[in-house]
């Protein structure tokens, strides 16, 4: 495996607002050209140069950041391999959005010191540097893999040998028919396979589906509180944390015109991120404002959209809300203030015309507690129920589930198109495999014993 | 006892079963002077067993045995009186060829190659002792005193080390179908260090076909098209015969739980191991308990005899039980038994202690092959008899083994397997065993090993010009189809309505065309499209065509794993020195020592990091020793100043 392409973020978390997300393979520069957008294509761009873009996400065509680009062909890199480096300002979990673009796009998550090994045994690094670097890879394998460890104690490990179970018991009526053909134990029919792998498709659905939500429990909710200029964004934000005790964390991302916090509601670590910038008392050019607020909107998970109930919804309103249904966000509708509102009778209306929306006034701090529970019921309704829902957090595992997912919807395929057992009972094989490299089981030996062990053969 | 040196060999083989055979025919082939011993000469070759060669895995063990020039292939063919495909209509990974045998007459016949083979002696007598000086092989005693002098052993003794048999609770010593054992040869091992195993099998009763009912029966025949085995048959017989499918039902499954306890394997009488994927039928009946029937086959032994042998019927039971038992069978119900169902143990060696070359790791020139390996089957013991042989001489001439790996042949999963994993059980060879069983088919043999075969000395100057031939036909063929464009016509269109493919507006090329799942290369004849070439190459293209993305994937994998393969481990690494390596991966890392990182990783208890680990201390020791070369040179370079 010395020649794949493999991605990681090179810079430490925790102490810079830039990241540097670097891909060393041969596959580098062609899977760089699907997510860059830039003046020229990373193809034909110049070796050792840099070149400013946008990194957009080919499935959703969502831009994701703005980015450098600096490309450098081998042998005049760092591993002596093709290396695409992508230089971020959009904080820790931009990056790891890039990164995770990287990985489905068909570069696979480094190992520790893995770049470093790669410039070793491609001769770029002095042979005084071995040494050291076979201690690092035992010693961060061992710190990785206790974690590793601890986090598949438990449910997740139990789930996909849950999973990899039900594929074994498919393949091993496969391959019993293939290896026994005579014996009558079980025709194998492929609408078998059909429905057992559809539905395991399901429950694989689901993993790397929670592996977004372990994200968001990993690296916090991005709630952003936007709205136009004095609607009491600000005062929401204070009152927000004052209430919830702001959580310590090493994950950078604060840039000048911007104020994040991160809190805690009822269990869900929030950032939330107040689009009122410090100078906005200070510069009353409310188009700036706007434009702030719109820019958030790009890496919000959830959207305040605050709004004065005193005053009817204004151009600048609709500017905020037609963006966030162009992102294609989740937005809560809040209206603030209605302590002005002094008629019991005016409110009842203007809440019967929207119904969906929150009612509240920050200073008289009413309605601030179910803003709170309707924040957490979306974390937890659009996440399943977080008490029973197995967690992937582990990019490396996910990218393994998505590739297991990719060769069962092949046997899928296969079958579909009536292709001959041989065929599907390979792409079973793969994705056994890959669900293997989580748990570190080894296929083969386990679809042999299942043979035996469930069938009855022999002379 | 007289001791005086009888022959001065190169290589001399011990045993002439399947693997022995195919050993000694090896050396000899490949010019050295070889000897091969058997307890009995009318044991050679001997199928003390299932009457049949091929099958799912074991077919495509043949067909690679044939395309290195190998004798089992062509042998089955001479002397098969069945032969069927299995798995037709599951995919070319998996086809394979499967054929009855005349069980006397295949014995005859290659006694016959192995008596007219040049530079090949045959003897009888029962090796006791081999001898060794400085660990390094000198030669063999056998019983009666006589020593042979040779540079090379390959040991091939099946199941006949310290064999015993098992019948309920009788029990005796001997070797397979009432041979003779050698009781000997184990304690000779074993005074050379080698750890010894014991392991178990068995064989149903033979009963006499004129007892037999078959109208209970049904009829199980033979293909009608007949395939060979060999690269090297062109024409083959008929089937001569069909054999029967009865079953077992409640009453034979009543008569086993009455008499459990008169089984030897539960009453713990039997220590050996026995291979789970060829259970007794005590054992089925126990372990699946929701089964109500399980199938029998009957197969004739042979055309002169009427010995019928009971496939699906083993057992260890006393044999009045075993009477009851199969008297309770449809079509049985008078059967007479010729020869009485026995389980045997016997010794073997732990493969773990060999390298991939099959040559002991401690001792030079030791070579072990076949059942005494731990494997079982006819077709698994040749695999390893011809690469022992091929290797046996290889050592002596001073050249590098020939280790087939597992992207090669089955023989090279099957040699890795026993060697790098060990084993717990007799070993069973099995197409889900093999990763990448897509390229390896019974089909392409002679693609993959033929060249290899030649390269080593083994194949003969025809088998290559034929590889050679259908190689080129291939090629060819591929290369037309590739060039050939066929433009839309109605007459096209109608021919691809008939088979309900897509219509066509522009050009299609004829490889794209066969693409098509539901073309096949036959119906091209229709539009005049296709050529007068041999089946196999035929088959050939249309495999690599419509398998195309499978195959590049496959062959991606392989490229993979060949890298890891490449990277060879030096064979004086003290593992225990190296920085980094987790405690566990350093012991088994130090006991194996394995020839390759590739064979490394498979080791059980070394992890991916330590692979890493390994992978840059290689490096770090090739560029110490680049390092002090170029040191040596300087200072050269400095004096001649």
């Amino acid at each position: 495996m010395i020649n794949d392409t493999i991605a990681g973020v090179s810079t430490a978390v925790g102490n810079s607002g830039i990241s540097v997300i670097r891909m060393s393979g041969s596959d580098s520069v062609s899977i760089a050209d699907k997510i860059f957008k830039g003046k020229k294509k990373v193809k034909e761009q110049e070796s050792h140069t840099i070149q400013y873009g946008k990194i957009i996400s080919p499935e959703t065509n969502e831009v994701i950041d703005e980015v450098l680009l600096t490309k450098m062909v081998a042998p005049r890199t760092y591993t002596r391999e093709d290396v695409i480096e992508i230089s971020s300002h959009g904080g820790y979990s931009i990056a790891r959005s890039i990164l995770d673009l990287l990985y489905r796009m068909g570069a696979r998550p480094a190992e520790p010191g893995e770049f470093t090994k790669r410039a070793f045994l491609n001769g770029r690094i002095d042979l005084s540097q071995a040494e050291a670097v076979m201690d690092i890879i035992q010693a961060r394998t061992d710190r990785v893999s206790k974690v590793a460890v601890r986090q598949l104690e438990g449910s997740l490990s139990n789930k996909i040998s849950n999973i990899r179970e039900r594929i074994i018991n498919i393949l091993s009526h496969i391959e019993v028919n293939l290896d026994y053909p005579e014996y009558d134990d079980e025709e194998v029919s492929a609408s078998m396979a059909e429905s057992e792998t559809i539905q395991i498709l399901d429950e694989l659905d689901k993993l790397i589906d929670s592996f977004n939500f372990g994200k968001l429990l990993r690296e916090g909710m991005e709630v952003v509180i936007a709205g136009r200029p004095n609607v009491g964004k600000s005062s929401l934000m204070n009152r927000l944390s004052r209430k919830n005790r702001s959580i310590v964390t090493d994950i950078p991302g604060t840039t000048r015109d911007i104020i994040e916090e991160y809190i805690n509601i009822k269990g869900i670590p929030v950032k939330l991120v107040d689009t009122a910038g410090v100078r906005e008392a200070e510069d009353k050019v409310e188009k700036i404002g706007v434009e702030r607020t719109i820019k958030a909107l790009e890496g919000a998970d959830l959207v305040i959209m605050i709004s004065d109930i005193s005053e009817p919804l204004g151009q600048e309103d609709q500017t905020i809300l037609s963006k966030i249904k162009e992102y294609n966000k989740p937005y809560i509708m809040v209206f603030n203030k209605t302590d002005l509102i002094e008629e019991e009778r005016r409110l009842e209306e203007i809440k019967r015309e929207n119904p969906k929306a929150l009612y509240l006034s920050v200073t008289e701090d009413k309605g601030v507690e179910e803003l709170e529970d309707a924040i957490v019921k979306y974390a937890t309704e659009n996440n399943q129920d977080i008490d029973n829902q197995v967690l992937v957090t582990n990019a490396r595992h996910e990218n393994h589930l998505r590739r297991a997912k990719s060769f069962l919807e092949s046997v899928l395929t296969s079958v579909r198109n009536n292709m001959t057992l041989d065929i599907i009972a390979l792409d079973l094989k793969a994705s056994l495999e890959e669900l293997g490299s989580i748990t570190g089981d080894h296929a083969d030996e386990d679809v042999v014993n299942a043979i035996f062990s469930r069938f009855c053969i022999g002379k | 006892m007289d001791e005086f040196i009888g022959g001065v060999y190169d290589v001399i083989v011990v045993g002439a079963g399947h693997a022995g055979c195919e050993a000694a025919l090896a050396a000899a082939r490949m010019g050295c002077k070889t000897a091969v011993f058997c307890l009995n000469l009318d044991s050679i070759a001997n199928m003390p067993c299932n009457p049949n060669i091929g099958g799912t895995a074991k077919g495509q063990l043949v067909r690679e045995i044939d395309a290195l020039g190998g004798q089992m292939g062509i042998t089955a063919d001479e002397t098969f009186i069945q032969s069927k495909i299995l798995n037709r209509g599951k995919g070319p990974a998996v086809y394979s060829l499967r054929a009855q045998i005349d069980r006397r007459a295949y014995h005859t016949r290659m006694k016959w190659v192995l008596e007219n083979q040049e530079n090949l002696d045959v003897k009888q007598a029962e090796v006791t002792e081999v001898l060794c000086e400085n660990n390094k092989v000198k030669g063999i005693k056998v019983n009666t005193g006589t020593v042979y002098l040779c540079k090379a052993i390959v040991i091939t003794t099946g199941t006949y080390l310290k064999g015993r048999i098992v019948i309920g609770n009788t029990s005796y010593s001997s070797g397979p179908d009432g041979l003779y054992p050698a009781n000997k040869l184990s304690d000779s091992l074993r005074a050379l260090g080698i750890e010894l195993l014991r392991f178990k099998t068995g064989t149903p009763a033979r009963i006499n076909r004129r007892s037999i009912d078959f109208s209970k029966m049904v009829e199980q025949p033979g293909d009608d098209e007949i395939v060979p085995f060999s690269f090297m048959t062109d024409e083959v017989n008929d089937n001569q015969i069909v054999c029967y499918l009865t079953h077992t039902n409640n009453e034979t499954h009543r008569i086993i739980h009455e008499n459990l306890h008169r089984s030897p394997l539960y009453s713990g009488d039997i220590q050996g191991i026995g291979p789970r994927y060829c259970p007794s039928i005590e054992d089925k009946v126990v372990r699946f308990k929701e089964k109500e029937s399980h199938q029998v086959f009957v197969e004739p032994m042979g055309l002169n005899t009427n010995e019928m042998y009971l496939q699906g019927m083993s057992t260890s039971m006393p044999e009045d039980v075993q009477i009851k038992m199969i008297r309770s069978l449809p079509g049985l119900e008078n059967a007479t038994i010729m020869r009485p169902a026995y389980a045997i143990e016997y010794d073997c060696i732990d493969p773990t202690q060999l390298k991939l070359s099959l040559e002991l790791k401690t001792i030079d020139g030791l070579f072990f092959a076949g059942q005494v390996n731990g494997s079982s089957g006819y077709e698994e013991a040749a695999a390893q008899g011809i690469m022992a042989g091929i290797n046996a001489v290889l050592k002596i001439k001073g050249r590098e083994p020939l280790i087939l790996d597992r992207s090669q042949a089955y023989i090279g999963v099957l040699i890795d397997d026993l060697v790098t994993k060990g084993i717990k059980e007799p070993y069973r060879m099995m197409t889900s065993r093999a990763e990448y069983r897509l390229w390896l088919r019974q089909d392409n043999a002679d693609l993959r090993l033929t060249q290899i075969g030649y390269d080593v000395g083994l194949a003969s100057e025809e088998r290559y010009k034929r590889y050679i031939e259908k190689k080129e036909k291939i090629e060819a063929e591929f290369m037309r189809l590739k060039k050939t464009i066929i433009p839309p016509s109605k007459e096209i269109n109608e021919f691809l309505r008939k088979y309900n493919s897509a219509q066509i507006t522009s050009g299609i090329k004829l490889y794209d065309l066969l693409r098509r799942p539901e073309i096949e290369y036959h119906h091209l004849e229709e539009i005049g499209q296709a050529e007068d070439l041999p089946g196999q190459v035929k088959e050939q293209v249309t495999i690599s065509i419509k398998y195309e993305g499978y195959l590049e994937r496959q062959m991606n994998q392989i490229r993979q794993f060949k890298r890891m393969e490449e990277r060879k481990l030096p064979e004086d690494i003290d593992y225990s020195k190296i920085q980094g390596l987790s405690t566990e991966a350093r012991q088994k890392l130090n006991n194996q020592r394995p020839q390759s990182i590739g064979q490394a990783s498979r080791i059980s208890g070394v992890s991916p990091a330590d692979i890493s680990v390994l992978l840059i201390y290689l490096e770090a020791q090739k560029r110490k020793n680049k390092s002090n070369g170029e040191q040596i040179q300087d200072g050269k370079d400095k004096e001649q100043c």
